[in-house]
């Protein structure tokens, strides 16, 4: 399900990998298998099966509390599953430790709340993680940093605190500081969900130069217009079941599920 | 007033004995008190216990049966300390515990988002308190720590009790020497411990200033 013809030039986040090639015989980047999770007596995701393929961009939709941030945390084990499988790049997801550490240093993760750190600024919320993490000396990391801030248009704001920024200047410095980790996969969870309209599109542009790239991007969000002209798939949830996978322009024009139409029917005629 | 003037050197004395017992024992309380607070939300069960169990334990336990376990309880065991050294034990063992919930409570007002976020960047528990939730924890917690340590500084009293010439065991000695001074000898001696406490009472103001961040 790849999308053909896309550019796979990487100009800042170089370290996946040979595997992208065009051979069609990768194994998928992420595969979900018969996940199952409960919150206490919620059953929020069942029976979830799903594989997505490197440089892939995948679109999760659904009602609120169909359970699609659950599926999306699940991938970095922010939240725990109760049973089934999660692989990533052909491993399993550690329990805990310094396995899951280092393998949630290679999946960037996008929050609706930005959840920059507070007390640090705006480039050393970018540089923590490769300094700390990744070891990487203060100077090639703030190098990095100025890049990635340039990148997402917030270079001359480097200095400041994150809440001295706006909602869309912070969720782009949110990304600049996962795009520093240079992951493997970038996971966003509802990331224009708490943005002013007129602040959306400058996350969504960045979100689509991203796509472009050829970054493998999961993302739950409620951007018709990104999902028709980015997603090479769009995945439909309801109730804690993944419904429909469909290319966009099939899912948007002619949904199979009941609950889809019904879906589709309100978010794009009101 | 007069004997109080007349015996200076011995109340310079007393008050930098008490200084010392405060500025020392409030150090380590500190130290032990975040590392308490550390073990009360790690991911390991039995660290969270023990902590737990040290906490509940010494917040409510008298001081003075603090003291009395280190001056007379531990040499049974083997372990004598001099009659400073058991102060400055027993003030860091009751006094972290108190810190350990004031920190506690300033972990707990960090948004869930905070420790995601370093968790999703890869960084370890340590790493993760260490860079991302204790420096924003202190800031919430700068007022309770402080009536903490101003309370640990009336508390060094109690070792006057036990052997420790500061500012309390002092007092009682020059109030029984001069008995007519007693009103002008205790309220010396209480100014002695304003001089310490109101000074932390500024720097708390200072550093809520300091620390002040818009979230």
């Amino acid at each position: 399900m790849r999308a053909a013809g896309r550019a796979y030039g990487r100009a800042m986040t170089q370290t996946t990998s040979a595997s992208r090639s065009e051979s069609g015989t990768a194994p998928p980047l992420v595969t979900m298998r018969e996940v199952q999770k409960h919150f206490g007596d919620l059953h929020v995701l069942r029976d979830i099966d799903l594989e997505v393929d490197a440089g892939e961009v995948v679109v999760v939709l659904g009602p609120s509390g169909s359970g699609k941030s659950t599926l999306c945390r699940t991938i970095n084990r922010l939240e725990t599953i109760d049973s089934g499988d999660i692989t990533i790049d052909g491993s399993p997801l550690p329990a805990s430790g310094p396995g899951l550490a280092r393998l949630r240093a290679e999946v960037g993760m996008v929050f609706q709340s930005f959840n920059l750190f507070a007390h640090k600024s705006v480039l050393d919320n970018v540089t923590v993680a490769p300094i700390k993490v990744k070891r990487m000396p203060r100077r090639e990391a703030e190098e990095l940093g100025m890049r990635l801030l340039e990148r997402v248009g917030v270079a001359d704001q480097a200095q400041k605190l994150p809440a001295q920024l706006s909602g869309g200047q912070q969720q782009r410095v949110a990304i600049a500081r996962s795009l520093a980790m240079q992951p493997k996969l970038m996971l966003f969870d509802e990331p224009t969900s708490a943005l002013d309209p007129e602040m959306i599109n400058e996350v969504i542009e960045v979100m689509t130069d991203l796509a472009r790239e050829g970054m493998t991007m999961i993302a739950v969000t409620h951007e018709m217009g990104f999902a028709r002209r980015t997603a090479d798939r769009v995945v439909f949830m309801d109730a804690g079941r993944i419904l429909e996978v469909a290319p966009p322009d099939r899912f948007f024009t002619a949904p199979e599920s009941e609950r889809a139409k019904d879906f589709l029917s309100k978010i794009l005629h009101h | 007033m007069g004997s109080l003037l007349a015996s200076r050197a011995a109340v310079w004395d007393a008050f930098t004995t008490t200084l010392f017992l405060a500025v020392t024992a409030g150090v380590l309380a500190l130290l032990v008190g975040t590392l308490l607070a550390a073990m009360r939300v790690s991911p390991y069960a039995p660290l969270r216990t023990v902590a737990t169990v040290y906490t509940e334990f010494l917040r409510n336990t008298p001081l003075t049966i603090v003291f009395f376990f280190f001056v007379f309880v531990t040499p049974s065991m083997g372990f004598t300390f001099a009659y400073k050294v058991a102060a400055v034990i027993a003030l860091t063992c009751y006094t972290s515990a108190f810190v350990a919930e004031a920190v506690r409570s300033g972990i707990n007002s960090v948004a869930v988002g905070q420790a995601e976020a370093a968790r999703s960047l890869g960084m370890s528990f340590g790493q993760n308190l260490a860079i991302v939730v204790l420096p924003q924890a202190f800031r919430t917690a700068i007022p309770p720590l402080i009536s903490v340590l101003i309370a640990l500084v009336k508390n060094t009293s109690v070792a006057g009790a036990f052997s420790v010439l500061e500012l309390f065991a002092l007092s009682k000695r020059l109030t029984n020497a001069h008995s007519s001074d007693v009103i002008a000898i205790l309220v010396g001696i209480a100014l002695c411990y304003l001089v310490i406490c109101i000074p932390l009472g500024r720097l708390a103001a200072a550093l809520e200033r300091k620390a002040a961040f818009a979230r």
